[in-house]
């Protein structure tokens, strides 16, 4: 089934009678050659590009509720490629680029928007670090623009430029960046994978994994034991509790970040505004509910809700960036469980058990990195080895001290 | 959350940082055999269990003391609070 303008118009002139579900229910095979745990946003991403642009064939996702419903689905939809080291800024415009074609590549519409993403800054100290990360991003390929109080001015004259603690000096932007539609990502991937032949099996949880000798021949699941040539897990929140099962401890800590969602309101904020300062991000989805969020609760958790003081806190910085939502009224407030690695930065790498390949890490910031996740992942799953943007995410960096820390925080998972 | 602290009754999650893992208790000697590898352990690598987790807490804006304190990861319900001080006397963590 291809979408097109015609087919919608035909399938309006004749009762709407020709849609089909998106993908199959296949039940599980007793053997794959790529076995994919976790049918969210990257692990579907992953099986995606395994299928299509490596050829492989014989593969299956396992998802132990139903396609995206972790934190694909709980994401804030931001997409951006502004982070600074030569670890991770490569990847993250490699995934940028995959972002604008990604509609055309899978016949979807996840209404992909670069409406772009605007970082404040408040100090003479904090725009040397926005310039040296502006120039950091234009060296790797992406577009970055700095802009003083007054350009800020044009773009969003309803911020609070004079606020005391906090005055606007400028900002950095991102034009290409922008938001996308968090669950048409995920519904893209996995009927672009089902039509390649990839087994999306859902309700199958992974129960444990079998290992002979150091390799991986397969995974116990909850409908019967499966084998596998490859075992592929991305099911960043719960990396820990699933690499337990192989034996392994992982760098990484659960928290829960919270999201906010206010009533649909006329359109007023351009695109995405960052106030790092205040812990506070904001954006206004195409409803018109201005969707928002600030930092991880700061505690393991693997609750998938929050409380309260955070709650506060955003609501605080929201109001000390533009007092005009004040009397906006919040429709919803939701959490979702990240893997807070030790340096901030994910993991795409093999594991000491020869055909078990792990892909986790992502903080709070996996929803754009979903296209280059998935393709690097798949391209490590194919090839055994590492994408070359990708190639900094190795599980042992830690250990031997190349570790990728954007905020200079130090092993502090609830800080980064 | 609230957290009955040891010594001052219920106080509110608030006051207190959080800094993770109670076997952070459990330092390794750095003279010891193999103490790279033990350091690179104790560090970075981390149980993260969905369930009861013991983990350190300060009491950063009251009486700045250490706690243990015991925590249900899945539903925040907090089991108990100990003064770290006397758990690693007790002899650590585990």
């Amino acid at each position: 089934m291809h979408f097109s303008g015609l087919r919608v118009i035909r399938e309006a002139l004749t009762g709407h009678k020709g849609w089909k579900p998106l993908w199959r229910n296949p039940e599980p095979q007793p053997a794959y050659d790529y076995i994919i745990v976790g049918g969210g946003g990257h692990g579907l991403a992953t099986a995606y590009y395994l299928a299509k642009t490596f050829g492989r064939a014989r593969i299956a996702v396992l998802e132990k509720s139903w396609l995206g419903s972790g934190n694909i689905g709980r994401n804030t939809t931001i997409i951006r490629s502004n982070y600074l080291l030569p670890g991770n800024e490569p990847f993250y415009e490699f995934s940028m680029k995959l972002w604008e074609g990604l509609e055309q590549e899978f016949n979807f519409n996840a209404m992909v928007s670069q409406r772009g993403i605007l970082n404040l800054c408040h100090t003479d100290a904090q725009r040397d670090a926005f310039r040296r990360r502006g120039n950091a991003m234009l060296l790797a390929g992406a577009d970055a623009e700095l802009l003083d109080r007054e350009q800020v001015r044009a773009m969003a004259p309803f911020l609070n430029f004079d606020n005391a603690r906090f005055p606007i000096k400028g900002g950095l932007l991102q034009r290409r960046a922008g938001t996308a539609r968090h669950d048409g990502v995920a519904w893209g991937y996995a009927r672009g994978a089902d039509m390649r032949g990839v087994d999306l099996i859902q309700n199958c949880e992974v129960t444990g994994f079998r290992i002979d000798g150091g390799r991986i021949s397969g995974v116990e699941t909850t409908r019967g034991y499966i084998a596998a040539g490859k075992v592929g897990v991305a099911v960043a929140g719960s990396s820990s509790r699933v690499m337990a099962m192989a034996g392994m401890r992982l760098p990484i800590e659960s928290h829960v970040l919270q999201a906010f969602v206010s009533e649909g309101l006329k359109p007023t904020i351009p695109g995405v505004i960052t106030f790092g300062a205040g812990h506070f991000y904001v954006s206004q989805s195409d409803k018109g509910g201005l969707v928002f969020g600030g930092d991880i609760d700061g505690y393991n958790s693997y609750a998938q809700r929050g409380n309260l003081p955070v709650i506060e806190d955003v609501a605080e910085g929201g109001m000390a960036l533009m007092p005009m939502i004040g009397r906006a009224r919040l429709l919803r407030v939701w959490g979702g469980i990240m893997d807070m690695s030790m340096d901030g930065s994910p993991i795409i790498d093999r594991t000491p058990v020869e055909g078990l390949y792990l892909n986790a890490g992502w903080c709070y910031g996996g929803f754009k990195a979903t296209p280059a996740s998935g393709y690097a992942f798949a391209h490590l799953l194919a090839t055994g080895r590492p994408h070359e943007t990708a190639s900094a995410y190795r599980l042992d960096r830690f250990a031997r001290g190349y570790v990728i820390d954007e905020k200079g925080v130090g092993a502090q998972p609830n800080l980064h | 959350m609230l957290i009955p602290h040891p010594l001052l009754g219920l106080r509110d999650a608030q006051e207190f940082t959080y800094l993770g893992d109670a076997a952070l208790l459990n330092r390794p000697d750095g003279m010891a055999e193999g103490a790279e590898a033990a350091f690179a352990e104790y560090v970075y690598l981390r149980d993260n269990p969905a369930g009861v987790h013991r983990e350190l807490w300060f009491h950063e804006q009251g009486d700045r003391s250490w706690l243990v304190v015991t925590r249900d990861t899945t539903t925040h319900e907090i089991l108990g609070a100990e003064l770290a001080r006397d758990v690693k006397l007790k002899g650590g963590a585990a």
